[in-house]
């Protein structure tokens, strides 16, 4: 018979406030095993906390059940509290009475009745504890980066200084992102290439840093410490050894209108290209759809150029398995489809979203920065700018949330065009401007005051394509007038989601995503760069908008909790895993087919039963890569399999004493 | 600010209309084709239902200058639905009539000797209007 211990918790007035904790105290001392029941305001606290412990000395308690907050809170405190006693942790139960109870009830006497039955079930639980000991699981000191935009190198290059190696996985030819894409950055206006690139070199030649680019993640098995990767190199068609990246190959390619997606299609490539100047590796790839050679078996012209002989057209993907402790998440964001916004003329070469405006005013872009319009690449008069296209909008085309950095580009880009062009009229239709950070405000008000941008309170409701120029209806909604004008070019604050990539990648890894694609945290506040599956970090605009010193501070706390993941030689397992009793255990196979972490196999194993031994083919678990999810559990046809910790004893007798 | 009081309840009841929503963006007013024969427009009416100035939405001459062209609804970026707001004005307008404002069933045949060709369908619609 056990000796237990029940410590009621006030937690202020969250729970006192709606239970009765007197009464779930003189309950909880008629229940059977109970030797000790006491309250006290703060539990957590560190008298309350040393109550504890003087009681399970005092009175040599076996067990005890805290009633206090959710296991999630404070079940680590209290676990360490007991662990500094002789009693094993695992001997300790919670019972929710605050999440579970006193925060979703109104009624007094209800959550009460609740409490006594939660604190109950608990005690019942505690009968059937026994001492658990954790085990330990090895770290593999590697550390894999999804997506090599500005969040994943900077995060690499924060790791492989702390002296772990890193690999970036990176789905396009070339690290470097949606930031090389951009012309200048707010609100320093500093020109964005001449502030990445040297970041891409940086981590191209760190002796800790592999970069595999125009690759994708095959697959995922494993967990924290001890993932195991296959990464899918896509043939190049271009032996990266012997390339020298002279160029000789795409200059001479004879397919040379291609809609390049770096400059967001309005730059013509090559089907041998590589993305940009300063593209790292500067090795191009084939793009085997468009190619002659792939499609119709003539041309092979790169070949003959090569020099170095670099050219493989017989070249395949390579599969790379590799063991990692930790995998970062930085696959970023991409605008939105325009398809569905028929209001706007986007189909219009005059209308442009923000992204293909920054590849225009880029000197290396396809109109080597000089402001036209594609239709009839004259310089426009006037250019009108449209806040929150498809953002802070309910529609199934649109997204809900505010994609929070299209006010401060937009401020940029309108400021941009008066700089170099003070003659051309910029108009911004907006519906609140968003400012918050470092100099922002000051910059947007810079566009306003010293550029003499035209910022409007309103929407544009119409655009219709003229030919020569572009037609808007639009609202004043200051002075309450409908406006309808002539404009030469429309630039759409386009709204960014995440890359349709990422649901597949989270999926490998069992990350979690929300309703909009994003990567969900760990907690919001206080675990910001962790996903909520151990191991999995979480860096960049995957995890919702952001800026670029958001991003790359963001990237540095990433770097941070893997470096402290690392660090270290070996990590603790839980020890509520799968038990075995080999003696019911029939060989049917069902919980290794259903184990999500590979953690069952089947051995023949001698088994002494009642003295006649025999050889059996039985489960055996791998201790170190159990979970205790209990699939297997509920699983097992003939009762062989329990859950340590969560047994099914434990269980029936929690929901014996709740129906009591 | 959000009043409520019986017309406004009756016109979020009637229309569907969900004024807290609106984000003040414009975008109904921008995509209106009547906004300049309009005294009251399209983003106004969600104001006027917040601050439960029903009255003067009511005695407004935009409620008959609305085309129920539904453009501000398929725009509206946070499915407030002005046009079905400005239906449920009209329709409240003209319930509050008093009784004698509405045809009689007396008044009928006298209807009739003035135009006999006066379809039956739009006597039928008058009735209609007694709603309580």
């Amino acid at each position: 018979m056990q000796k237990i211990g029940v410590f009621v918790c006030h937690c202020g007035t969250n729970i006192a406030g709606t239970v009765n904790i007197d009464e779930v105290v003189e309950n909880a001392k008629h229940e059977p095993g109970v030797k000790y029941v006491a309250e006290y305001p703060y539990m957590c606290s560190e008298a309350g906390q040393s109550m504890v412990q003087k009681a399970i000395d005092e009175h040599d308690l076996s067990g005890i059940v805290i009633s206090a907050c959710s296991p999630r809170m404070h079940e680590t405190t209290f676990r360490r509290a007991a662990a500094r006693t002789k009693l094993n942790p695992f001997m300790l139960e919670m019972a929710n009475i605050r999440e579970q109870c006193s925060w979703v009830h109104k009624d007094k006497e209800e959550a009460t009745n609740k409490a006594h039955a939660l604190t109950r079930a608990a005690i019942a639980k505690v009968h059937h504890n026994t001492p658990l000991f954790p085990g330990e699981s090895p770290v593999t000191k590697r550390a894999l980066v999804i997506g090599g935009g500005i969040a994943g190198v900077s995060c690499a290059l924060d790791i492989a200084e702390a002296g772990f190696v890193v690999d970036i996985v990176e789905s396009t030819p070339s690290i470097g992102g949606k930031m090389a894409q951009l012309d200048k950055t707010f609100p320093t206006l500093d020109c964005s290439a001449c502030i990445l690139t040297p970041k891409m070199v940086d981590a191209q030649f760190h002796e800790n840093i592999n970069i595999h680019t125009y690759s994708e993640i095959e697959s995922v098995e494993g967990f924290v410490g001890d993932f195991t990767i296959t990464i899918r190199k896509k043939a190049r068609s271009v032996d990266m050894k012997k390339c020298t990246g002279c160029g000789a190959c795409y200059d001479k390619c004879p397919i040379k209108k291609i809609p390049g997606e770096f400059d967001e299609g309005l730059g013509m490539r090559t089907a041998i290209y590589t993305p940009f100047a300063q593209a790292i590796p500067n090795v191009p790839v084939i793009d085997r759809e468009h190619c002659l050679k792939f499609k119709t078996g003539k041309c092979g012209l790169c070949e003959t150029v090569c020099a170095p002989d670099a050219i493989d057209f017989e070249q395949e993907d390579e599969l790379i398995t590799e063991k990692y402790g930790a995998v970062i998440i930085a696959t970023g964001i991409t605008p939105i489809s325009l398809d569905k916004f028929g209001e706007y003329a986007y189909t219009s070469p005059d209308v442009i979203t923000s992204l293909e405006f920054e590849r225009m005013t880029n000197a290396a872009g396809p109109t080597k920065g000089e402001l036209i319009r594609i239709s009839d690449k004259k310089k426009p008069k006037s250019i009108t700018f449209i806040q929150c296209v498809g953002s802070r909008d309910v529609a199934v085309r649109s997204k809900t949330y505010c994609s929070k950095i299209c006010c401060m580009y937009t401020a940029k880009h309108a400021m941009l065009v008066k700089d170099k062009y003070p003659d051309i009229e910029v108009n911004v239709f907006y519906i609140d401007v968003r400012t918050p950070g470092k100099n922002f405000d000051e910059f947007y008000r810079r566009a306003v005051e010293e550029y003499g941008v035209n910022y409007i309170k309103g929407q544009v409701g119409k655009v219709v394509d003229n030919g020569d120029s572009l037609w808007i209806q639009a609202v004043d909604m200051l002075d309450n007038k409908q406006i309808k004008t002539k404009t030469d070019l429309i630039v759409l604050a386009t709204a960014i989601e995440p890359v349709k990539s990422v649901r597949n990648i989270a999926g490998m890894l069992s990350a979690s995503i929300d309703t909009n694609n994003f990567m969900t945290e760990a907690h919001p506040k206080l675990k910001p760069v962790e996903s909520p599956t151990a191991g999995v970090f979480l860096a960049g605009a995957c995890q919702g908008p952001k800026d670029i010193p958001e991003t790359v501070a963001g990237a540095g706390a990433t770097a941070a909790k893997v470096i402290g993941l690392l660090a270290k030689d070996k990590l603790i397992t839980n020890p509520c895993i799968a038990d075995l009793d080999p003696y019911y255990c029939n060989g049917c196979s069902a919980c290794e087919k259903v184990c999500p972490y590979g953690a069952i196999s089947y051995e023949d194993t001698e088994i002494n039963d009642h003295g006649k031994k025999a050889i059996r083919r039985i489960a055996v678990i791998n201790k170190a890569l159990c979970q205790g999810c209990g699939a297997c559990v509920v699983t097992c046809p003939s009762g062989a399999m329990d859950l340590l910790g969560f047994s099914n004893r434990q269980i029936t007798a929690e929901v014996d004493a709740i129906c009591r | 600010m959000h009043i409520q009081n019986d017309y406004a309840d009756q016109i979020r009841l009637i229309s569907g209309s969900q004024d807290l929503k609106c984000m003040k963006c414009g975008r109904c007013s921008a995509s209106c084709p009547q906004y300049e024969e309009m005294d009251v427009r399209p983003h106004q009416f969600v104001s006027y239902l917040q601050r439960g100035d029903i009255d003067a939405l009511m005695d407004c001459e935009s409620i008959w200058k609305c085309l129920s062209c539904f453009a501000c609804v398929e725009r509206c970026p946070r499915d407030v639905k002005p046009a079905r707001l400005i239906e449920a004005a009209r329709l409240l307008r003209i319930r509050r009539q008093s009784d004698d404002e509405f045809i009689t069933p007396e008044q009928v045949p006298a209807l009739l000797e003035l135009d006999p060709d006066i379809p039956q369908q739009l006597l039928a619609s008058v009735f209609r209007k007694y709603v309580k």
